[in-house]
C-alpha cells in the first residue's frame, strides 16, 4: 500500500527542485476546463500535457494549467500555448494524442502544428 | 458528461469559483442508491441567486450568458428518478459560517444511470488546478471507503506544492490502491 512515508520521501526529494521551479517557466500551455470544455473531454487532454512534459523532463521551462471558458465551445477541447515573443497558438478539438504531437513538434520541436490550430479549424 | 465524474470536476469548480478554502466531495452507494455531496466553505449565494442557478440562462461565466454546470448535474439525477438539491449560505448573511452544498441522487439500477467513471482523474484535476484548497474525499460503497484528505498529506509535505508532478502521482495511486483493494 501506498504510505504516507513514502510521501515524505517524495518531499524530500523535491525540496530542492522546488527552488529551480520557480520562475524560470517560457512556455505556458492553458487547457481550458469548463463545463463545456470537460464535457468535450478536456480531463484526458489536461493529463496528456502533464503527463507528457514530465516525462520528457520539460517541467522546467513548461507549466500546464487550467482555465475557464474560452468562449469558443463547439471548438472543445481548446489548448492555448503562450511563448515569451510569439503570437499565441490556439489548438481546437484536442485529444490526448494530439496533445502528445504538440509536445513533440511544438513545444520540442519548435514547429506549430498547424493542422490541430483554430486558424485551421474556421477556414476548413 | 460521459461520467458523472465529469460533473463532480465540473460542480466543484464553482467552489473554487467561490474561493472556497476547503471542499468536502462524497459519493455514498446504499443498495442502488447514490448520494453527492460536494459542500464547500465558499462565499455562498444569495437566495435571489440561488433560485436561479438550476435555469441554463444563468452563469457567472463572462464569456457568454449560459450556464449549463447545474443543470447537466441535475439532468443526470432526474434521468435515473434522483434529484438535485442545494443549500447556500451567503457570506453577507452568515460571515461565519458560509458556504454552498450540493447534493444529488441517483438510482443506479437505473437504465438510464450515467456510470461514475474516473473519480480518480477528476480528484487528480482539482488538485493540479487548485493546490491551495483543501480536498476531503469520500467515496462510500455499501461500507467499503476511498478516502483521501490533502490537509493530512499537506502535514506530511510542508512546503512542497501538492500539484508538483510526484505528489499528484502518488495521490492517483493512492487512491487507485484503495478502489482496487475493494
Amino acid at each position: 500500500m501506498k504510505s504516507l512515508a513514502e510521501l515524505a520521501a517524495i518531499r524530500d526529494k523535491m525540496k530542492d527542485k522546488v527552488v529551480l521551479r520557480e520562475g524560470t517557466s517560457d512556455t505556458r500551455i492553458v487547457v481550458g476546463m469548463a463545463t463545456c470544455g470537460i464535457a468535450a473531454g478536456a480531463r484526458p487532454v489536461l493529463a496528456a500535457f502533464v503527463e507528457g512534459i514530465n516525462n520528457e523532463g520539460l517541467a522546467s521551462t513548461v507549466t500546464v494549467s487550467q482555465t475557464g471558458c474560452i468562449g469558443i465551445c463547439q471548438y472543445e477541447p481548446v489548448v492555448e500555448v503562450f511563448q515569451p515573443g510569439k503570437e499565441k497558438v490556439t489548438y481546437v478539438k484536442m485529444t490526448a494524442e494530439k496533445a502528445a504531437k504538440v509536445i513533440e513538434e511544438h513545444i520540442k520541436g519548435g514547429k506549430v502544428v498547424e493542422e490541430y490550430t483554430y486558424n485551421t479549424a474556421v477556414n476548413a | 458528461m460521459k461520467e458523472l465524474s465529469l460533473n463532480v470536476l465540473d460542480i466543484t469548480k464553482n467552489s473554487v469559483k467561490a474561493r472556497a478554502t476547503l471542499i468536502h466531495i462524497s459519493l455514498v452507494e446504499v443498495g442502488s442508491l447514490l448520494t453527492l455531496t460536494i459542500t464547500d466553505n465558499g462565499c455562498g449565494m444569495k437566495p435571489e441567486v440561488l433560485e436561479t442557478v438550476m435555469n441554463p440562462f444563468y452563469t457567472t461565466r463572462t464569456t457568454r450568458k449560459v450556464g449549463m454546470g447545474i443543470p447537466l448535474l441535475m439532468l443526470a439525477a432526474e434521468q435515473t428518478g434522483g434529484g438535485v438539491t442545494i443549500v447556500s449560505r451567503h457570506e453577507e448573511e452568515f460571515p461565519d459560517d458560509h458556504g454552498t452544498t450540493v447534493t444529488a441522487t441517483f438510482h443506479t439500477d437505473h437504465i438510464d444511470f450515467t456510470p461514475i467513471g474516473d473519480m480518480v482523474s477528476t480528484m487528480e484535476t482539482l488538485i493540479m488546478g487548485s493546490p491551495d484548497i483543501d480536498f476531503a474525499y469520500l467515496h462510500d460503497r455499501n461500507g467499503a471507503r476511498v478516502e483521501l484528505d490533502t490537509r493530512q498529506l499537506r502535514e506530511v509535505l510542508g512546503d512542497v506544492p501538492l500539484d508538483s508532478y510526484e505528489v499528484v502521482q502518488w495521490i492517483g495511486d493512492f487512491l487507485r490502491e484503495q478502489y482496487s483493494a475493494e
